[in-house]
């Protein structure tokens, strides 16, 4: 049960750590903070992999390659183009990025 | 042996956590965002290798395979998709993101269940990994739809929707904890997953093409809210640490988008039911 409770710990204190940073994102900087906190999530390839590799049942062998597959995905492609639109940013900042909710108006 | 090994891969996930909040850190500021992104996708090496080297990894031509097709696959989403098409395609990348964290449960419960009884709090997460993966995954579909415009932009909407979905979710979250009470009932988890696929379609479809950031937002934050919960499941702190982030940070953005559009957020998730779809736009 302790295991549980300190992971609901760490699960609460990365929650605030993620709420004080990500409030001081300009929006100027919020479709690269979409696009790379989309990256980070694929760390889900950490499970993923676990599965894939365990020799769990066939059904699961599967699963866990196609799980690799998509979380690969994200993984390359999010940090890719996270890369690409922050590659914008670096000489002078340019207005012209808008987030994607003020985009479509 | 086994336990230099354990280090090692606790070490790889305590400094891609680090990586990982630190890239998020260097967002606040544009000169320092990219090589800060740099160092999160260090971070995310370090941390597939950390795994690679667990002691429960037995054979790896699945993991190999899923390797180098996710590369091949996500190697032209990264490097061509041009940037006005940005919105969407970080929605059907929340759609991978979402596929992935949902498999994970179902793999990890079929193995359990058949292996004997499941802890219920590791029942109660797994539950929630899938609840919340699935929706995702059938969600972002659909705003991917309608962003890239093979799907109506304008909100699809019936009479007595609204009750139609809050009951299919009182139902799923019912299950759920019917699943907590009792986690061999099989029947149950699939019951619960394919609602959770239904969810996914009828929620966003009522929503116009113009509010779909939002939605994609709201869908970035369930992606790493299901991506902690099987952290919680399988004891990974990396995996809860990354999700938290996430979660945090999809919740923050959508909020902030609803306000820059002068609406609350429930009334762009809500705004199309019943209502004249002038709503939107």
């Amino acid at each position: 049960m302790l295991t549980y409770v300190l992971q609901l710990y760490v699960f609460i204190l990365a929650g605030f750590v993620g709420y004080s940073i990500i409030t001081r994102v300009p929006p100027l900087l919020h479709t690269p903070l979409m696009s790379a906190t989309n990256a980070i999530s694929a760390i889900s390839i950490v499970g993923a992999l676990v599965v894939a590799g365990s020799r769990y049942s066939r059904l699961a062998s599967i699963l866990g390659f196609v799980a690799v597959t998509c979380a690969t995905i994200n993984v390359v492609g999010g940090f890719i183009i996270t890369d690409r639109m922050l590659r914008m940013f670096r000489r002078e900042e340019k207005p012209a990025e808008l987030p994607p909710g003020e985009a479509s108006k | 042996m086994s336990d230099a090994r354990t280090l090692l891969t606790q070490a790889s996930y305590l400094a891609a956590s680090i990586f990982f909040i630190l890239g998020l850190k260097s967002l606040t500021r544009p000169d320092t965002a990219r090589r800060g992104m740099q160092q999160a996708a260090v971070g995310m090496l370090l941390a597939i290798v950390g795994t690679l080297i667990v002691e429960e990894i037995v054979e790896y031509q699945w993991i190999l395979a899923g390797l180098v097709l996710g590369t091949i696959v996500g190697w032209p989403l990264g490097t061509r998709v041009p940037m006005t098409a940005m919105p969407q395609r970080i929605a059907i990348s929340h759609m991978f993101g979402a596929l992935a964290a949902s498999l994970v449960g179902i793999a990890e419960y079929t193995h359990h269940v058949g292996a004997g009884a499941i802890p219920r709090p590791q029942m109660a997460a797994l539950g929630f990994e899938v609840l919340f993966g699935a929706l995702t995954v059938t969600g972002s579909f659909m705003a991917f739809g309608k962003l890239q415009e093979f799907l109506p932009g304008r909100p699809i909407t019936y009479r007595g929707q609204n009750v139609v979905n809050i009951a299919a979710m009182a139902g799923a979250v019912g299950l759920w904890l019917y699943l907590i009470a009792d986690p061999t009932a099989t029947w149950a988890f699939w019951a619960m997953t394919a609602l959770a696929f239904v969810i996914g379609v009828s929620f966003v479809l009522p929503i116009g093409g113009a509010d779909m950031p939002v939605v994609v937002s709201l869908l970035n934050s369930y992606a790493g809210l299901a991506a902690s919960a099987t952290g919680f499941a399988i004891g990974n702190t990396v995996l809860i640490i990354a999700g938290a982030l996430d979660g945090a940070s999809g919740f923050i953005l959508s909020i902030i988008m609803s306000k820059a559009m002068n609406r609350s957020f429930a009334n762009v998730l809500f705004g199309a039911f019943g209502a004249a779809p002038e709503a939107s736009g």
